[in-house]
């Protein structure tokens, strides 16, 4: 099937495939603005943070170690830490975007969110015959609503949790939303390793100064986790 | 937190330059020039790999003034992990996880 869709078709047809995802980024926004708020932030701040970054995981995380009072420079290495995965979508996307003006390009990496990634890559991978422009237009149409909805989102959650008085704890809504998004991630045996590795690694490093022990267990994690994806693969391969 | 206003907005910058340059990255500067594989098979499990060491120790350490972990915390996290991996659907899990906490603080209350 020859399928050479118009920028305008191309746009749609990523709107299409990217609105569904506001039904998730939508509360996560809200749980970001209600913690940030109550962790000290002001909404300004909190609102700066997701037009700045668009990255829950890594802002939650950067909220939790500035609660914990943590060092500056250990706050933004760790945080980065988790968006290092961005540097691979960057990488993947390439090959199909790396043709664009530009302007467009930089566009393209501030609005790099997981979803966008995801719903992208995929597509491209079914149809790499599409012109750059047909790309790129059906790049924005998956992030057109995606962006908005996580300020919006965001927006909400910070004016909300500045209402809640300061006599209910919801401390522990930092850990709940973590964990929450721990859950899905571990789909293979390599992704379990990695966590646990991670969980031990940081129990038995708490002590570290400056925060340091969470970088080397998530380092450490890290290297567990390929090294067991990287095993079952041969030992897939052995088998007859 | 005690964080001064100067350094709270330093970190939401530094943060904002730091992803758009991880974002940019290859798309803006590198070019096409593949990573090589076990670069990847690393970045793959950056998530995965620093979520729960954040999380695990206040989850699993005694809180400040207390000599054993939360035990409504950890049946909350406990909860809300089992729901993410059954239901592959954080928010979910995360409702889940509020209600649990929320029923078990009153009922510990």
């Amino acid at each position: 099937m020859t399928d050479n869709p118009t920028q305008r078709q191309a746009f749609w047809r990523g709107f299409k495939h990217g609105w569904p995802f506001i039904l998730v980024v939508a509360p996560f926004g809200v749980v970001f603005g209600v913690v940030a708020t109550e962790a000290g932030l002001d909404v300004l701040q909190t609102m700066a943070f997701s037009i700045a970054v668009i990255a829950g995981a890594a802002q939650l995380t950067a909220i939790q170690m500035m609660t914990d009072n943590a060092p500056v420079a250990i706050i933004l290495v760790t945080a980065l830490a988790v968006n290092l995965r961005m540097a691979m979508y960057s990488a993947s996307l390439t090959p199909h975007l790396g043709r664009a003006p530009v302007w467009q390009r930089a566009l393209i990496a501030y609005l790099m969110v997981d979803q966008a990634f995801a719903v992208s890559a995929l597509q491209y991978e079914k149809t790499p015959g599409w012109s750059t422009p047909a790309k790129v237009a059906y790049y924005f149409g998956v992030v057109t609503l995606i962006c908005p909805i996580w300020y919006v989102g965001t927006l909400a959650g910070a004016v909300l949790g500045a209402q809640i008085p300061d006599t209910i704890p919801i401390g522990a809504a930092i850990p709940i939303a973590f964990i929450a998004l721990i859950g899905p991630m571990l789909r293979t045996l390599a992704h379990v390793a990695a966590a646990l590795t991670s969980v031990i690694a940081a129990l038995l490093l708490a002590g570290l100064p400056y925060s340091l022990g969470l970088l080397v267990a998530g380092l450490l994690a890290m290297i567990v986790g390929s090294g067991v994806e990287v095993w079952l693969a041969r030992r897939q391969e052995e088998r007859p | 937190m005690t964080l001064s206003q100067p350094i709270i907005w330093l970190i939401v910058i530094g943060l904002g330059i730091g992803t758009f340059a991880l974002r940019f990255s290859f798309l803006g500067l590198l070019g096409s020039r593949p990573l090589p594989a076990w670069a990847l098979r690393l970045l793959r499990y950056t998530p995965v790999a620093v979520l729960p060491g954040l999380v695990a120790p206040r989850v699993f350490l005694p809180p400040e003034g207390a000599t054993t972990p939360d035990p409504t915390l950890l049946a909350t996290a406990l909860v809300t992990l089992a729901l993410g991996v059954w239901t592959k659907n954080a928010i979910w899990a995360m409702l889940s996880g509020a209600a649990t906490l929320t029923v078990l603080t009153l009922l510990l209350a």
